[in-house]
């Protein structure tokens, strides 16, 4: 122990000696036995999975903490050509919305699925902002299982966030906009009368993840922030943070920051269920795209869905509650107890602590202002609020729990990490992040039982802190020791995208549940070949069907001839292993879509319209054994109308 | 846990080390800090290893061999089809691995099933399977063989070498 200290020594003055040089005061918040605490050996694991929002890049990416390692990128709304997402037949429909193929989106928030309030490593759920989607990735797979479009909403932001056991998952609109329909083509400046907002609850299946809208809430036209769902006595209740109270249409930076309060409304969504058990909601013509991937055929398909059942919250006085929150309010976090609504008016010079006690006293004592907003109660802002921290910083936006009566609050404007106390609201500690931190996350912090050990915060400007690659630099996480009284910088970690929100669970809830390799013999894809004896080449009209198998170290058939340029040719591709990580891949000169990345057991297919005659090489992309440059072979594209029969072989076969 | 947080340490102090002297001579260091890493046992080391067996599950006692089991045969040869012979020719012509005639001759039964169920540990350490992975040049990937399939497979293997 004695040595382990030294060393701790001698590596803390190293430390400190390298980080002596960095620009005044960056140093400061490293804690002196960093290396140590974030230090996973070779051949060890990291102790959590971290699923970290992809920001704009539209993927959900996996960290392994404490070490910061990059594990993997799951594609989910954005095509994706190394793994073939959203390129091959098979997962082309995983894109489909109602506006067509849209092959990106700007993916914000991560959440997983619960039990009893606590993550049960099944599901994670994402939302895509731009064109309002929400994604479903299996935790078995590490693939997306599942995407449903939203209508009538746009900039799906208040979104996905869950029950505590994830009986719904919602999707509140950032933007309210006309209801879709042919009644939406109105002036802009008619907003008031005119623009609505919806939060759209979508039922989970407890067994299969199934997603399914089972309704939507019509709300007054504002904006949607963030949301979390009640937990223990609150269970039954939801909270959403809005903004543009004002409901302003033009130069929000102005317009939409008059008020001095805006809301968190609280919605009773067991309520809302009866009412729509009971059959009060109103069904709406739209049509939104939900689309599903099929295990067992391992292919994608999209259904365009025609209805969807509206509860317009006006009409309905017990169901939902406006309650002032300071300016322009961005998170709206729930603590452990479920009694506890931190507001984050990002505008704002203090954080207010709503109470769910007090909220429901307020409502049974009727204690409203005068005037209600739109149709909806708003409680009195004295009446719900347990306390407000003073001076915590500037621009407060997420804040996350311990589970020992602490909270987090990130500070976007004065780029700082605070932590205070949730019964004396007293600031105990403050740290720097660098810079400009938006979310903030502890494994578990939105949960019933926080992992409070780490903190991670994700920040939106990293100047200086890595080697400069040009105008744009990574965004970055830096990960936190808050297992003492002070925070302690330990990591900094490049992210890919901008990352905004992100979920973290121990390896053990997660790690054992892996699929390894699909089982060939479960394998249901139509144009699957079982073995070498079944691969094939069939023309139909103009087009061909290439029954290929991959394994190490050959293509079968790896030389086809008779194709004919004005074909259309499907590389359908089995790979015949089933050993865990051996994927192949698989190109050909000229695709103009992508290669393909066949895991050990599956069938996947590859469009190909050549656009010229002659030779064109195939090959496998993923190095799998020492013959791997061997893995390849030849698709002879001859002009229309040759007699150049249908051949194919391999070896003397 | 204590001894690896100590080896971290140790490792990092040692890089430090490595920046600080411009990559002086510390692989000593290094050579010390890695050997908590897990590695696998050298061939020459497993002096425990009985190539007449093979290594896994099998053995005399659990594989029993009779006459031929020709509903047992066919079915191995299907699932041979989708797992084995993309590589494996059923004459003696090799193909990617060996061709499989004559190979329950060479072989024993229990030795067999052990390779098709195990065979990255066999690969490692049986000499004669080192030698064949000299001229093939790659691994037999494990193909994830129930017990049964692995039996049915032996047995079309044994109709193969013309078993009765
Ligand atoms: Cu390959």
């Amino acid at each position: 122990m004695s040595v382990n200290k030294i060393l701790a020594a001698a590596l803390c003055l190293s430390v400190t000696w390298f980080t002596s040089c960095k620009p005044k005061g960056s140093g400061n918040a490293v804690g002196a036995d960093a290396a140590a605490k974030t230090y996973v050996a070779p051949g060890k694991y990291d102790e959590l999975y971290n699923f970290v929002s992809g920001g704009f890049s539209g993927q959900l990416s996996v960290y392994g903490i404490p070490s910061g390692r990059l594990l993997r990128v799951i594609p989910v709304f954005s095509a994706d050509p190394e793994k073939g997402w959203g390129y091959s037949e098979e997962t082309k429909p995983m894109l489909n919305t109602s506006h067509g193929y849209v092959p990106w989106d700007d993916l914000h928030h991560v959440e997983m699925s619960m039990t009893d309030g606590v993550a049960d490593g099944k599901w994670v759920f994402v939302n895509g902002n731009n064109t309002p989607r929400l994604a479903r990735i299996d935790l078995k797979t590490f693939r997306t299982a599942e995407i449903i479009e939203l209508p009538n909403s746009a900039g799906n932001h208040s979104s996905p966030f869950g029950t505590e056991n994830s009986e719904y998952i919602v999707a509140g609109t950032r933007f309210s906009v006309p209801p879709d329909g042919d009644k939406s083509d109105v002036p802009i400046k008619t907003y008031k009368e005119n623009f609505k907002g919806h939060i759209s609850f979508v039922s989970i299946d407890k067994n299969t993840g199934a997603m399914d809208l089972a309704f939507q809430l019509k709300t007054p036209g504002v904006n949607f922030d963030l949301a979390r769902a009640g937990k223990g006595k609150s269970h039954d209740w939801f909270f959403f943070s809005c903004y543009n109270t004002e409901q302003a249409n033009t130069l929000l930076e102005v317009n939409a920051s008059k008020r001095d309060k805006d809301f968190i409304m609280a919605v009773n969504w067991k309520k809302a269920e009866e009412y729509v058990k009971a059959g009060k909601g109103v069904k709406q013509a739209v049509t939104y795209a939900h689309n599903t991937f099929d295990e067992a055929t391992q292919t994608a398909k999209s259904e365009m869905k025609k209805e969807v059942t509206v509860l317009d919250v006006a009409a309905f006085p017990d169901l939902v509650y406006f309650i002032p929150c300071p300016k322009s309010p961005h998170g709206c976090d729930v603590d452990p107890t479920g009694e506890y609504i931190v507001g984050s008016g990002k505008l704002a010079a203090l954080l207010p602590v709503f109470s769910y006690d007090k909220i429901q006293a307020a409502i049974a004592a009727k204690s409203f202002e005068p005037e209600k907003y739109a149709g909806v109660p708003v409680i009195k802002y004295e009446a719900a609020l347990y306390g407000e921290v003073q001076k915590p910083g500037l621009g407060p936006l997420h804040t996350e729990f311990d589970g020992k009566g602490n909270a987090y609050t990130s500070f976007f404007v004065s780029s700082e990490v605070v932590k205070w106390n949730i019964k004396d609201l007293k600031v105990l500690d403050r740290q720097p992040t660098y810079y400009s931190v938006g979310h903030l996350m502890i494994p578990g912090g939105n949960t019933k039982k926080p992992y409070g050990k780490y903190l991670i915060a994700y920040n939106k400007i990293t100047k200086d802190r890595y080697l400069p690659t040009g105008p744009e630099l990574s965004q970055s996480a830096q990960l936190y020791d808050i297992s003492g009284d002070k925070m302690q910088l330990i990591l900094d970690y490049p992210t890919i995208g901008e990352p905004h929100y992100a979920q973290a669970v121990p390896a053990e809830l997660i790690k054992d549940k892996q699929l390894k390799i699909f089982d060939i013999n479960a394998n249901k894809h139509p144009y699957k070949a079982n073995g070498e004896a079944e691969a094939k080449v069939v023309r139909q009209g103009t087009t061909v069907h290439v029954y290929l198998t991959t394994i190490r170290s050959h293509l079968t058939p790896d030389n086809i001839e008779g194709v004919q340029l004005g074909d259309e040719v499907y590389f359908h591709v089995t790979n015949l292993e089933q050993d865990w990580d051996v994927p192949h891949g698989f190109a050909i000169k000229g695709a103009n879509n992508s290669e393909l990345l066949i895991m050990p057991g599956e069938t996947t297919t590859l469009k190909w319209v050549p656009d010229r005659i002659g030779v064109f090489p195939i090959y496998c992309t993923d190095f799998c054994s020492a013959l791997h440059q061997e893995m390849s072979g030849y698709v002879r594209v001859s002009p229309k109308g040759s007699n150049v029969p249908i051949t194919f072989g391999l070896g003397d076969k | 846990m204590k001894k690896s947080s100590l080896a971290a340490i140790t490792l990092s102090v040692a890089m430090c080390l490595l920046i600080a002297c411009g990559g002086g001579s510390s692989h000593k260091e290094q050579k010390s800090a890695t050997t908590n890493t897990p590695s696998e046992e050298p061939a020459a080391a497993n002096p425990s290893y009985d190539p007449k067996r093979g290594e896994g599950k099998f053995d005399e006692s659990n594989v029993k061999v009779g006459p031929l089991n020709t509903a047992m045969a066919a079915k191995g040869k299907t699932t041979a089809e989708t797992k084995c012979f993309s590589c494996h020719k059923t004459s003696a012509e090799k193909l990617v691995g060996p061709g499989w005639k004559g190979v329950t001759a060479r072989k024993t039964p229990h030795w067999i099933m052990n390779f098709v169920t195990n065979p990255d540990p066999m690969i490692d350490k049986d000499p004669e399977v080192q030698a064949q992975l000299e001229i093939c040049l790659v691994r037999m990937p494990n193909q994830n063989l129930t017990e049964d399939e692995a039996r049915n497979i032996l047995e079309f293997m044994r109709q193969n070498d013309g078993a009765k």
